[in-house]
Formats: C-alpha cells, sequence, structure tokens
C-alpha cells in the first residue's frame, strides 16, 4: 500500500497531522492512511473557534459513509482558525489530507510539547504494525 | 459464526483484487466493500450502470409434484399468485412467532420447479428450517453452490447487458418485464435487484463468472462493492435482513405487511396463527423512514425522541444522491412527522417519511 507521510509534518498515534508554523501556531488534519481508513467523508464537525483544547482530547467528529470516527487534539492550546470550507467540501479530508482538508489551527501553550510528536519515519512504522 | 472454518472465495476474488478492491469479510465471506470510493460508485449505479458480485448469496432449487404446496405453506407471501412462467415473488420466511427469518425472492419457473435466491449470512438456519418442514412433502431441495451471481444494475445497465449477447438471447431478455426471469442455456437472467434501478441479476455457472464479469467491464459496466450496495437498498427503502429485521420482528413492524397474502384464508402458511394474533392486538411499533433536517448522518441504534415515545434507528447512512442523511427506523404506531434523533448527546431534528426516498434516480422527497 502506498500512503502518503510527507516528511515535513509531526504525527501522533491517532492519525493527526501536526504543521508547525514556526511561530508558535500548528496546522492539524488527519493524515492520507486515515482518510484512506475512512473511507468517503461526508461530514466534519469542526471544533469552536476559540475553544481551548487540551493534547487528546476530542476535538471533533469525521464522519464518512461507513461511521463516525472521533478527531483529537494532538497538543494543548487554543483553536485560532478552523476550516470553515470542510462545511461544504468535506470530501477535501479525502482528496487533499495535507492541504485544503486540513481541519484546525492552534496556538500552542507550550512549543516544547511538540518535541513529544512521531517523526514521518516513526508514524510509517506505527501503521505498518 | 459457530465454525472456525477459513474465508471463502467467490469465483471473481482476483478479478476484486485486480479492480483494486479492498475486501472485507462479509458471512464469512471475502467480499469487496469498495473499489476506492464508495460515493463514486454509488453514482455510477444511479446514473449509469454498475455490477456487483453477490455470488454469496444462496441459490435453492425446489423440484417435485409438491413444490408449490410446500410453498405455499414455508412462505408468508403466496407462491399462487406467480401464473406467469418466470414470475418472481418477494416474500418473508417466517417462524411460528411470525418473526422473519429470512427475505427471499422466488421464480416460478415451470410447474414443479421453483428456484430461491436467500441471504448468506441466513444460509445454514435457513437450510435447517426449510428440511425440518419439507419432510411431509414430496419435494426434492438442491443448493445450486454451482452458480455464481452478478447484478447488474442502473439506468443503462438493461442495454449495455443487452449489447454483450447474441441476438437471439438479446431479444429474449430484452423481452422481460420487471420482476421476471428467464433460463437461456446455462444462464439465468431475472430483471430483479436491490438498487431502486432498473437492471439484472444473473446466475451464471461459476467457471463462466470471469468471461462474464470481463464482457460486462468491456461495455462500460463498473464494478461496484458492498458499501455502495448498502447506501442504494437504504434510498430504495429496502430493507436488509439482520440489521432492519430479524427473528424476533415480524413483517408487521418492518414496513413489510405488503408482502404476507392473508387470503386466501384457508392457506396455512407457518406463522400465520402469530401474525393473526399480532394484528388483532395491534402492534406497538411501525417502520418508518427518516430524513434529518440538520448536518450529521444517521446511524444505526441511535435513538428516535417522537411524542409518542421512544423509537430506534436500524439503518442510517449519508444519501450520496440527496445529499442528506437518511435512515429506517422502529418507532411508535402512532408518530406523526416530526421527531429527534440523539446524536452525540444532542437532540437533531428529522422527519418522518414513507420510503422509498430514491426510485430510477429521482429523488421522492
Amino acid at each position: 500500500m502506498s500512503t502518503n507521510i510527507p516528511e515535513d509534518l509531526a504525527y501522533t498515534r491517532s492519525h493527526e497531522w501536526i504543521r508547525d508554523n514556526k511561530d508558535g501556531t500548528v496546522t492539524v488534519g488527519i493524515t492520507d492512511h486515515a482518510q484512506e481508513l475512512l473511507g468517503d467523508v461526508v461530514y466534519v464537525e469542526l471544533p469552536e473557534d476559540g475553544s481551548s483544547l487540551n493534547a487528546e482530547d476530542p476535538a471533533g467528529v469525521i464522519e464518512s459513509v461507513k461511521a463516525a470516527s472521533d478527531f483529537y487534539s494532538p497538543l494543548t492550546g487554543e483553536v485560532i482558525a478552523i476550516n470553515e470550507k470542510l462545511d461544504d467540501e468535506p470530501e477535501l479530508i479525502n482528496s487533499e489530507p495535507y492541504g485544503d482538508g486540513w481541519i484546525m489551527s492552534l496556538k500552542l501553550d507550550n512549543t516544547d510539547d511538540l518535541k513529544q510528536l512521531l517523526d514521518a519515519n516513526a508514524y510509517m512504522n506505527e501503521i505498518a504494525e | 459464526m459457530s465454525n472456525t472454518s477459513t474465508s471463502q472465495y467467490t469465483p471473481l476474488y482476483q478479478q476484486h483484487r485486480l479492480a483494486g478492491a479492498k475486501m472485507v469479510d462479509f458471512a464469512g465471506w471475502e467480499m469487496p466493500i469498495n473499489y476506492g470510493s464508495q460515493v463514486k460508485e454509488h453514482h455510477q449505479v444511479r446514473k449509469d450502470a454498475g455490477m456487483f458480485d453477490v455470488s454469496h448469496m444462496v441459490v435453492v432449487d425446489f423440484k417435485g409434484k409438491d413444490s408449490k404446496a410446500f410453498l405455499q405453506y414455508l412462505l408468508a407471501n403466496d407462491v399462487d399468485k406467480l401464473k406467469q412462467k418466470g414470475k418472481a415473488l418477494y416474500s418473508c420466511m417466517l417462524n411460528e412467532e411470525a418473526g422473519i427469518i429470512d427475505d427471499l425472492i422466488v421464480y416460478y419457473l415451470s410447474d414443479n420447479f421453483y428456484r430461491m435466491v436467500i441471504n448468506a449470512a441466513t444460509r445454514e438456519n435457513d437450510l435447517a428450517w426449510i428440511k425440518n418442514k419439507i419432510s411431509a412433502f414430496e419435494v426434492q431441495l438442491q443448493e445450486r453452490d454451482d452458480l455464481a451471481m452478478i447484478a447488474v444494475q442502473g439506468p443503462n445497465a438493461r442495454e449495455k447487458l443487452l449489447s454483450t449477447l447474441d441476438k437471439t438471447s438479446a431479444i429474449t431478455v430484452s423481452a422481460l418485464k420487471p420482476f421476471f426471469g428467464v433460463q437461456l442455456d446455462n444462464i439465468f437472467y431475472a430483471r430483479t435487484g436491490y438498487t431502486g434501478e432498473d437492471g439484472f441479476e444473473i446466475l451464471v455457472p461459476k467457471q463462466e463468472a470471469v468471461p462474464l464479469w470481463k464482457a460486462l467491464l468491456e461495455v462500460g459496466i463498473e464494478p461496484a462493492g458492498l458499501g455502495a450496495r448498502d447506501t442504494l437498498r437504504l434510498e430504495a427503502g429496502m430493507n436488509l435482513y439482520g440489521t432492519d429485521m430479524d427473528s424476533s420482528t415480524s413483517p408487521l413492524v418492518s414496513a413489510l405487511k405488503w408482502t404476507v397474502a392473508l387470503e386466501p384464508k384457508q392457506r396455512n402458511f407457518l406463522g400465520r396463527k402469530a401474525l393473526e394474533a399480532e394484528i388483532d392486538a395491534k402492534p406497538a411499533s411501525k417502520m418508518v423512514g427518516l430524513v434529518l433536517e440538520e448536518k450529521g448522518v444517521l446511524r444505526s441504534h441511535q435513538t428516535v425522541v417522537t411524542e409518542s415515545g421512544l423509537g430506534e434507528i436500524t439503518s442510517g447512512t449519508f444519501s450520496p444522491t440527496l445529499g442528506v442523511s437518511i435512515a429506517l427506523a422502529r418507532v411508535p404506531v402512532d408518530t406523526n412527522e416530526h421527531c429527534f434523533v440523539e446524536i452525540r448527546n444532542k437532540k437533531m431534528k428529522a422527519r418522518v417519511v414513507q420510503p422509498p426516498f430514491v426510485r430510477h434516480g429521482k429523488s421522492c422527497l
């Protein structure tokens, strides 16, 4: 199986990806592998803009034709942007999981938390198991 | 499954792999859930033509002089309605408590010869029940495991299938009316399906399944998986056995009363007494369609809140054709048009409708 795992992103075991914007904020989405497992996404329940999330808190729900799956905040921080495009085009999660299918941006409480995330290699090993 | 047997494979297994299918276990069979995108396959069937490998389904032939009498005893619908050769009938097979053992299609092929297609998951149970009831009748039962089955469905399915046939066969198959079947050499063509679209279900000897599949591919009939089959049948308002009904629910609470033949009164069929008692007592619930009026997706087992009490969703999905979420639900019998569904502890507004939701590619809402 060929799944796309960009080298410049960080990852979680629950299949979120994290892009470090280098200004104390990150952008978050779900991985190519995750969208593949979910199948066609038909609805995304986004977190509330401005809400505070702890690492591993449920942040929203992704519904595919098959099932509903929780989506977790990878880090502790405040939601500073949500991808409202997903309201009308939830399928962007399938077609561009690392691009227009992003889910939210967080302002981190502590950028040191980034060190706890998986790198591309570690994530690849994680999903190969 | 009670036994620990390994997976079963249809003759088309390799074809599915070649087409990039994601395979899943279904009732002990390795079956394609999708070939990349369930939604795309769904639209392919609604707008053009798709095909499903349904070889896991079970074909049983009944032959012998008591075939008709036996089926009139075994089934809640009456095979006496079948007057023309090739005509098909949808029926439930009930237990003594009027619970549904299975739903099925039976074809009248000739006097003393009927063919039945039953579900894969209920195979052992169905056959045990049938064999237990058959002894007083002069009927031979034959399980047709030599056959594979391909369902070709969609507005262009008929035209495309006909283009693969020789002239003589094409004329005969083209003349088939809805809910009729015909045997041509060793292939059985039936104008039936489980999608709400026109099309055929084709029974073919196992060794000829791959050439047929390839011929259908060549005329632009695209493979579709069990995922699309489920969203298509739900849009068409068709029940799924084991999900919307089972041995504890009667046809009366499964929106299937129309499939029960209570006339003539003297026909004694299995489950009749319990069914009549249930009619007299008036069932407390009924099966309806739901359309979600907010964003979200209805799923089986979610609670339905009505003014008359609680109900439960039996199947729910996102409808690719309608762009909203739809469901079948069992609700209190006097439920009116409005209800709520509990989704993740939130009450979401839904509307009660009479299925089908989609027929021949068009919304029925």
